[in-house]
């Protein structure tokens, strides 16, 4: 069975293409289950950055045409901005896929999920079933062994990212958030997607009072004011330490002017962070994608390579059943010759025969067996099928 | 016997020091062999201590190098609760060259080999030595864990921008897991302790520079717990007592005279 991949993502479409190809969850099953039709087994990937239809038929060729039909339909443009990939370079690209390398960001974490229910929405067989649980364990296994996705793409993330490595679980920390603009409100939105509590949202008609108290049981400021002065002065921080018994307090200064003292970040247990500190974070964060990726690759390939060792495996399997069939209808054949003589054996020793003949077959078949999976990895799978076939004779009984 | 087992148990401990270094400059392989060679020289090292035990009808660590060598086992014992988590693996970096370092010294001692007596009963240097050891080998990894915080916390004062690259626990989490484990730690000291001083009063023996200096530890790690708790420390300044309770771990384990073993 041939493996199809047919798609378009960010690297060849602009949006205003990709959203015309882009498909709900119902019209993506729908879709699969069509291009499924007579025996096929398919999966339709559509996310904002990619619309990908993976095919696994056992003629390549018209599943390629049929894919490429389906998404002309939606958008006839799309097809000059069509890549169509087979096999194990389909299978590699899946791969990527799933691990975030394909990404716009590199080692977004979203991209698995979509993969996930893509696979859930399909119509799949084996090769599909296989290629796209091997491809969400390659996602899995990058991002447990690679730090690829743990840096923040964007300043709010980077804001997070941060309490995290101060806090670990953000569950039960709180947040006191100084101004209510929307750049505040994005970084308070990515803490709290990690479970911080915002205790206070402060504005001008906060009284200094409330603050004060505030900074003594929260855990994070967060401060993205339009003051054109500081918010927030050292004094009032190191009065707020008196009461913190050690806690560690992290500030997260987004405004342009400051609006906190810059002299916070000295005292003990303070750590005060502004936009330029971000965004070199973010910046760092792109390099060290571009490291970490580069070991991402390293998995995904071997992982490609096992699936790719399956796929082709798969030439051989019907040879390699029929032979072992053969060998084992000729073994019970011959022990139902010499039945007369074996009829005066007892019990046990019968079983003994029985046992020593299909240990000979066995034997005699293991070595073939290995050598045909391994000629199949290399591509010679189906020549070395067809010798075995006319060696032994295998399918000739039904042509008598 | 307890020779062929010594050297897998060193060579591993030193492959496993070198593998965090490697760890810490380039995440991954260097990390992983690491803790495969912690975990494999455990199990040398727990080896080498089931055929001490199996040689002898007493206690067999009841000597200077011999307690050493069941510290070391200890320690990296305790290392490894956490140490195969890849958030703690850089722990390693303090732990292993330490542990390697000590058994080095153990061995020169004559800790790892078979024989040697003690006049002491069984129970008395199970009790004594053993919790001793214990908390020693505690203190060790809360030192290991606040060392781990300084460094994460002057990262973090840097606005080290790869900060967010390094897989190591958060602030909070090391600072509550030192306490944790002194937490756990000193009331096997003070056990240890009181059963030595029980014998002493009973041999009517007098204090020697070991007791009074691992009685000036006790207190170090109790004023540790005492501040944190009552005090409000936390952070900095309690991995820096951290350390310094550390410093008198290492002069009652190795800087003070054997005459209190014979």
């Amino acid at each position: 069975m041939r493996l199809v991949l047919v798609g378009t993502s960010h690297h060849h479409a602009p949006v205003e293409l990709r959203e015309r190809v882009a498909l709900e969850h119902d019209a993506a099953r729908e879709l699969a289950a069509r291009l499924a039709a007579g025996g096929r087994e398919a999966v339709c990937l559509s996310t904002c950055n990619r619309t990908e239809l993976y095919l696994a038929a056992d003629d390549g060729d018209a599943a390629e045409r049929d894919a490429v039909a389906a998404l002309a339909s939606l958008e006839p443009e799309v097809e000059a901005a069509l890549y169509r990939l087979r096999d194990q370079a389909a299978a590699l690209h899946l791969f990527r896929v799933a691990a975030g390398l394909d990404s716009l960001v590199p080692g977004e974490g979203e991209i698995l999920g979509q993969v996930r229910v893509a696979h859930e929405l399909g119509t799949t067989g084996a090769v599909l079933d296989r290629v796209f649980r091997q491809a969400l364990h390659a996602g899995r296994k990058v991002r447990a062994q690679t730090a690829i996705g743990e840096s923040p793409a964007s300043v709010s993330s980077a804001a997070a990212a941060l309490a995290a490595q101060v806090f670990g679980e953000l569950g039960g920390r709180r947040v006191l958030l100084l101004g209510a603009g929307e750049v505040g409100d994005q970084a308070a939105r990515s803490l709290s997607q990690r479970g911080a509590e915002i205790e206070l949202v402060a504005n001008s008609k906060t009284g200094r009072d409330e603050i004060e108290a505030a900074l003594g049981s929260v855990d994070v400021v967060v401060a993205a004011t339009s003051a054109p002065e500081l918010v927030l002065d050292s004094a009032t921080v190191e009065r707020a330490l008196g009461v913190r018994r050690g806690r560690q307090l992290l500030l997260i200064d987004l405004a342009v002017p400051r609006d906190l003292d810059p002299s916070i970040h000295q005292l003990d247990g303070c750590y005060l962070y502004d936009i330029d500190d971000l965004e070199a974070i973010v910046a760092d964060t792109l390099s060290g994608r571009r490291r970490e990726a580069e070991r991402a690759e390293a998995i995904v390939a071997a992982e490609a390579a096992k699936f790719h060792e399956w796929h082709a495996s798969l030439d051989v399997v019907p040879a390699i059943a029929s032979l072992r069939a053969r060998a084992e209808e000729i073994r019970e054949a011959e022990l139902r010759k010499a039945d007369a003589l074996l009829g005066r054996l007892d019990e046990s020793q019968r079983r003994a025969v029985e046992s020593i003949t299909a240990q000979i077959v066995n034997k005699l078949l293991h070595l073939p067996t290995v050598r045909m999976k391994q000629a199949a990895a290399a591509a010679d799978g189906v020549l070395y099928a067809e010798a075995v076939r006319h060696l032994f004779g295998l399918g000739e009984d039904e042509g008598r | 016997m307890a020779e062929l087992l010594f050297w897998p148990a060193l060579l591993l401990y030193g492959e496993a020091a070198v593998g965090y270094f490697g760890e810490a400059r380039r995440p991954g392989i260097a990390g992983r062999a690491a803790t495969w060679g912690v975990r494999l020289g455990w199990l040398a090292q727990t080896a080498l201590l089931a055929v001490q035990a199996a040689r002898r009808d007493g206690f067999p660590w009841g000597t200077w190098a011999g307690s050493l060598n069941l510290f070391v086992w200890l320690v990296v014992s305790a290392y490894l609760i956490w140490g195969c988590r890849n958030a703690y693996r850089l722990l390693g970096l303090a732990v292993m060259p330490l542990a390697a370092v000590l058994l080095v010294v153990a061995r020169a001692g004559g800790g790892t080999g078979v024989g040697g007596s003690s006049h002491y009963s069984n129970l008395f240097l199970v009790l004594h030595v053993g919790l001793v050891l214990v908390a020693f080998a505690g203190f060790t990894l809360a030192a290991a864990l606040s060392g781990l915080y300084l460094w994460q916390e002057r990262r973090l004062k840097q606005h080290a921008a790869t900060t967010l690259f390094r897989r190591v626990p958060a602030l909070a989490t090391l600072d509550a897991l030192a306490l944790r484990t002194v937490a756990w730690s000193l009331p096997a000291l003070t056990l240890g302790i009181v059963v030595g001083a029980v014998r002493l009063v009973h041999d009517r023996d007098s204090l020697d520079a070991l007791v009074v200096a691992t009685i000036v530890t006790w207190l170090v790690w109790a004023a540790y717990l005492a501040l944190r708790w009552a005090g409000g420390w936390a952070g900095r300044r309690a991995a820096y007592l951290a350390l310094a309770g550390f410093v008198l771990v290492i002069v009652v384990r190795l800087a003070l005279p054997a005459s209190h073993f014979a």
